[in-house]
């Protein structure tokens, strides 16, 4: 059944943390705001402690996750391979429902340096010609630290940001200082820092949004003090601890008339009118199969990054990105972050691995790309190097190599592996290559009958030459650090893309990339649609490259000055910002 | 002309802008008097009646107070709508039940009972239905009844301040004793079911009582006492009022409606002169003894008492082993008038069904605390109930299982009769 709904001002299409935070910010302004959400509700009471203290069903069996068949992609490394449906999940796993990923994030919310985000400049200025693959499509990102960081730092305010000040030498200039002092140290965070100290770098507690004291937001929103139970990742915080659309936003937003929200309504398409200047509204399919027009003056993509870029090109909002001539910007720069490392057994030392959170860590800066000498090491990049310990979740638990699977060799093996592993790792940025890109897919459709997206991924050698630098680096510390045993997960220039293997985060960016030249980029540094102004797509798409610390925080900055510039601009003179 | 015109618009506007601004006025007044709470049922048209107040006599239904002219209370004068609401007496001589707290509502002055009229026949959409008529058994059913208790009980006349007060602390003592009528669930009754004291005068007024096995805390908040409103300050007093939840506690019960449907309306001038005015009173402290060495049995959780053990699994990751739980997060349960009540049953209710912050527009935070009733068999509750009465400085008396068993029948009916389907989908 065709049904049309009465008109709003704007649609927001996702309610995670970005659909949320423009919601609310275009709501406050007045504006009638209806979020089409495609998952199912997630209110604070279903997880009132102890319901998401389940594992199996959480962590390995994604209750709050979409499926492969709802997220609808194919993947493949190269463009002579022939992409297949992901249908299992493996690296990254996007959220389901409202909250999005902001549900199930991990919650460090570290901000990333004035140079990540001028990374352009930085080669320009520090390499000499061609001393770079030639494959490397960097970009600047179109906005300065000055414009940007007054938002980082309420995104900052809302989510109760708990850190370490004046620690982090390499950190941009900050509005504010932390809203609350960092969690506390676990036995590893302690060992990590001295040795890294010892080594003349420069440690500081993961930025943590999953909160160290009782907060109250700017919105008046309480978030609860951390008690490290470690069900972070993967899991709705129990303890309303870890910041969320729902401990943040979502109760304040649902108390405005001007507001409302639908969930099960799976946006199709971004409608536009015959001209293709301008988007009329959404057409969304609903629970019961109808499909909907949703009628709107203004249209927000905040859903995940990988699935506005197939709403655009769905939608034909921009043109498709063609690695071999390099013209058109939609699916362009898509990028990803690597994960490598090193995980230690240590036979005499007690972990407590339960009373560990997800965010609760230390980290080094000292790799971040300008705070290292790699002008002729024939990489650009960085890394956060960053220690961990396992959380008390049995199921994920680090075993020892070799291992039996069952049986007494298998309980003996847990006892002696558990609470005795903690791991370094390095989180490294991702240079944006000709060759990684994002399109619709020839062959697949959805259960809806769109095409899905098609991700044409892999490493790009500068990253793993970066990674090999990064291995000897680090390996320095964990033998310092005098193991019994240590297990090596570290990448090399000969590690290739293996989607279905073991996770390692849902930092997928780009695709709609910003930028101030609309032949590079699908959205102009207001987050607006070069093609279709009253479009705007504030998210991890708008990504150029990804870069070495977690995207929340630039993404939460990002929502909140594409809402400022709809405020204070659009609204008066509707048409293109730039 | 022109000139004329435009003058007689202006006038025009200046009264409706008069009017609308009295209609404002009694629409907040109608909102500390909490008027909805018993003239609306959930769901139900906004000051319909309907609700059912379950009181020792019967069932009392409140009333249509929509300006409906056959079915609410369309037709009545100023006068009339004054009588019904200081006396309890309707246009046609009908006597109410005192479950309309008129007794407290006669303080309410001339001026504020003008702007509640005009909320109340303009401010208000007309409902055509009839709620269904009180029938109490006798000797209650006789209305006329009413005369006498009026006589022996009903109280003073329009509130007049006190000079001894401030001017803050009288505005306080207007809205604590008349429309807050807060002395309806939080004085203690008497005999005949009335308030045994309506002001400051009283030693008893707003002393705490019980509702529903519920114990309802002593709001006299001049006392020395370490616990309750007499540690808090007049900020935390506002906090709890405007917010539901402040330094310490967090709302339960039938007080979390109140706050919903009329606390958190008041502005925070208002608020502040209630906390001025409660200050004003001494009243006695609670019952505590010094703080005991339970953290630190908790924190090297050897050697465990069932209720110890309990208390570790369900209760301390919000709570903490020193029972302070989180500011405006998790309420503290050292000292927590709910958890240290003559009468249990409150702890209880919450241990079994869980509780809700209300979302106000101070505080929009809806954080549910989850109900153990799935989890905890009625031995359980009465060893973690019985803990915590006893825990850091709590000094109260332990609980039975036979006890758990009762709160837990009563809290089956209401879920039942709340949500049947839901109810029955769990049994």
């Amino acid at each position: 059944m065709n049904i049309t709904n009465e008109p709003v001002d704007a649609v927001v299409v996702g309610l995670g943390w970005t659909g949320a935070i423009m919601a609310i910010e275009l709501a406050k302004a007045g504006l009638r705001v209806r979020a089409l959400e495609r998952g199912p509700d997630r209110p604070n009471a279903e997880f009132a402690y102890p319901k998401p203290a389940d594992e199996l069903a959480y962590a390995h069996r994604h209750k709050i996750m979409q499926s492969p068949r709802q997220a609808g992609f194919t993947v493949r490394r190269t463009r002579d391979e022939t992409a297949q449906p992901m249908r299992v999940l493996g690296k990254f796993r996007l959220g389901d429902g409202v909250g999005g990923s902001g549900l199930h994030w991990t919650a460090v919310q570290i901000r990333p340096t004035p140079t990540d985000l001028k990374l352009k400049t930085f080669v320009d200025e520090h390499y000499a010609p061609g001393a770079l693959d030639e494959e490397l499509q960097i970009q600047n990102y179109p906005v300065s630290w000055d414009e940007i960081e007054p938002h980082m730092d309420f995104f900052d305010r809302v989510t109760g940001t708990s850190g370490e000040d004046g620690k982090d030498p390499f950190e941009g200039p900050r509005t504010s200082p932390y809203p609350l002092p960092a969690l506390k140290d676990t036995l590893n965070c302690a060992m990590f820092r001295g040795q890294a100290e010892k080594m003349g770098y420069h440690p500081f507690s993961n930025p943590s949004a999953a909160v160290s004291q009782a907060y109250t937001n700017p919105y008046g929103q309480q978030i609860a003090p951390c008690n490290y139970c470690g069900y972070c990742s993967f899991y709705a915080c129990l303890n309303y601890s870890k910041a969320s659309p729902q401990t943040t936003i979502l109760d304040t937003l649902n108390r405005m008339p001007n507001y409302d929200y639908l969930t099960g309504a799976n946006v199709t398409k971004v409608e536009l009118h015959p001209d293709g200047k301008t988007a009329r509204g959404v057409t969304y399919v609903d629970n019961d199969g109808n499909e909907v027009f949703q009628p709107a003056d203004i249209v927000i993509l905040a859903s995940f990054s990988l699935n506005n870029v197939r709403l655009m090109l769905n939608s034909k909002i921009g043109q498709q990105y063609d690695p071999l001539t390099g013209e058109g910007t939609v699916g362009r720069n898509y990028a990803y972050q690597l994960g490598s490392g090193y995980t230690m057994f240590f036979k005499d030392k007690e972990f407590n691995p339960f009373v560990a959170a997800g965010p609760t860590g230390v980290m080094f800066n000292d790799f971040g790309p300008g705070n290292f000498d790699s002008s002729q090491l024939g990489f650009v990049g960085g890394a956060k190097v960053h220690s961990s310990q396992a959380t008390g979740n049995p199921i994920s638990m680090a075993m020892m190599p070799g291992s039996p699977k069952w049986g007494p060799g298998f309980n003996k093996a847990l006892k002696d592996s558990y609470g005795h592993s903690m791991a370094v790792k390095m989180t490294i940025s991702n240079v944006s290559t000709r060759g990684n890109y994002l399109d619709l897919d020839p062959t697949y459709k959805d259960p809806y009958g769109m095409p899905m997206l098609r991700m044409t991924y892999d490493y790009p050698q500068n990253d793993l030459r970066l990674a090999e630098f990064l291995n000897g680096k680090v390996k320095e510390i964990v033998d310092a650090l005098g193991p019994d045993m240590v297990v090596d997960g570290t990448l090399t220039t000969k590690s290739r893309m293996n989607y279905t293997a073991g996770y390692s985060s849902t930092h997928n960016v780009g695709g709609a990339v910003m930028g101030d030249d609309p032949r590079t980029s699908a959205v102009n540094r207001y987050l607006q649609s070069w093609d279709v102004h009253n479009v705007f797509v504030p998210s991890g798409s708008a990504f150029p490259q990804n870069f070495q610390a977690n995207p929340t925080a630039l993404i939460g900055a990002l929502s909140y000055w594409c809402a400022q510039a709809i405020k204070d601009r659009y609204l008066q003179n509707p048409g293109p910002l730039v | 002309m022109k000139r004329i015109i435009i003058a007689l618009g202006l006038m025009t506007t200046a009264a409706q802008a008069q009017d609308a601004d009295l209609i404002a006025r009694g629409e907040y007044l109608a909102r500390a008097g909490d008027c909805v709470a018993c003239h609306t049922v959930e769901g139900g048209a906004k000051f319909a009646g309907g609700y059912s107040i379950i009181s020792n006599m019967g069932t009392i239904w409140s009333t249509n107070i929509t300006p409906d002219k056959e079915h609410g209370i369309g037709n009545y004068s100023l006068e009339d709508f004054t009588k019904a609401v200081r006396q309890g007496v309707t246009p046609d001589g009908t006597h109410l039940y005192p479950a309309m707290p008129y007794p407290s509502y006669a303080k309410v002055t001339d001026e504020d009972m003008a702007a509640m009229y005009a909320y109340f026949m303009q401010g208000v959409e007309p409902v055509a239905t009839d709620a269904p008529e009180t029938a109490l058994g006798f000797p209650f059913n006789m209305r006329f009844g009413m005369m006498f208790w009026n006589l022996a009980f009903r109280p003073s006349d329009v509130f007049t301040p006190n000079p001894d007060l401030t001017e803050e602390q009288n505005r306080g003592a207007y809205l604590v004793e008349g429309l807050g009528h807060c002395g309806a669930c939080h004085t203690p009754r008497g005999i005949g079911m009335q308030e045994k004291g309506l002001d400051a005068g009283s030693d008893t007024f707003l002393a705490g009582s019980e509702l529903n096995g519920w114990p309802v805390p002593g709001l006299r908040a001049g006392g020395e006492g370490l616990h309750g409103v007499q540690a808090w300050t007049e900020q935390d007093i506002a906090d709890y009022l405007g917010m539901g939840r402040n330094r310490f506690a967090a709302t339960g019960g039938e007080m979390k409606a109140v706050i919903q449907h009329s606390m958190n309306y008041m502005t925070d001038d208002d608020l502040h002169a209630i906390a001025a005015y409660l200050k004003t009173m001494p009243g006695e402290a609670a019952p505590s003894k010094p703080l005991d060495d339970t953290a630190r049995v908790l924190t090297e959780a050897t050697d465990l008492t069932e209720g110890q053990r309990l208390y570790l699994d369900n209760c301390n990751a919000c709570h903490f082993v020193d029972g302070t739980g989180g500011p405006k997060v998790f309420p503290q349960l050292d000292g927590a008038s709910v958890v240290t009540g003559d009468s249990p049953d409150g702890l209880i209710h919450t241990i079994l069904a869980g509780a809700a912050t209300p979302s106000t527009e101070r505080a929009p935070s809806i954080m549910p605390m989850p109900g153990f009733a799935d989890r905890l068999s009625d031995d359980q509750v009465a060893e973690i109930a019985t803990f915590v009465r006893g825990a850091w400085t709590n000094d109260a008396a332990p609980v039975s299982a036979a006890d758990v068993a009762t709160v837990r029948k009563a809290a089956q009916a209401e879920a039942h009769a709340k949500a049947p389907e839901a109810a029955a989908a769990q049994h």
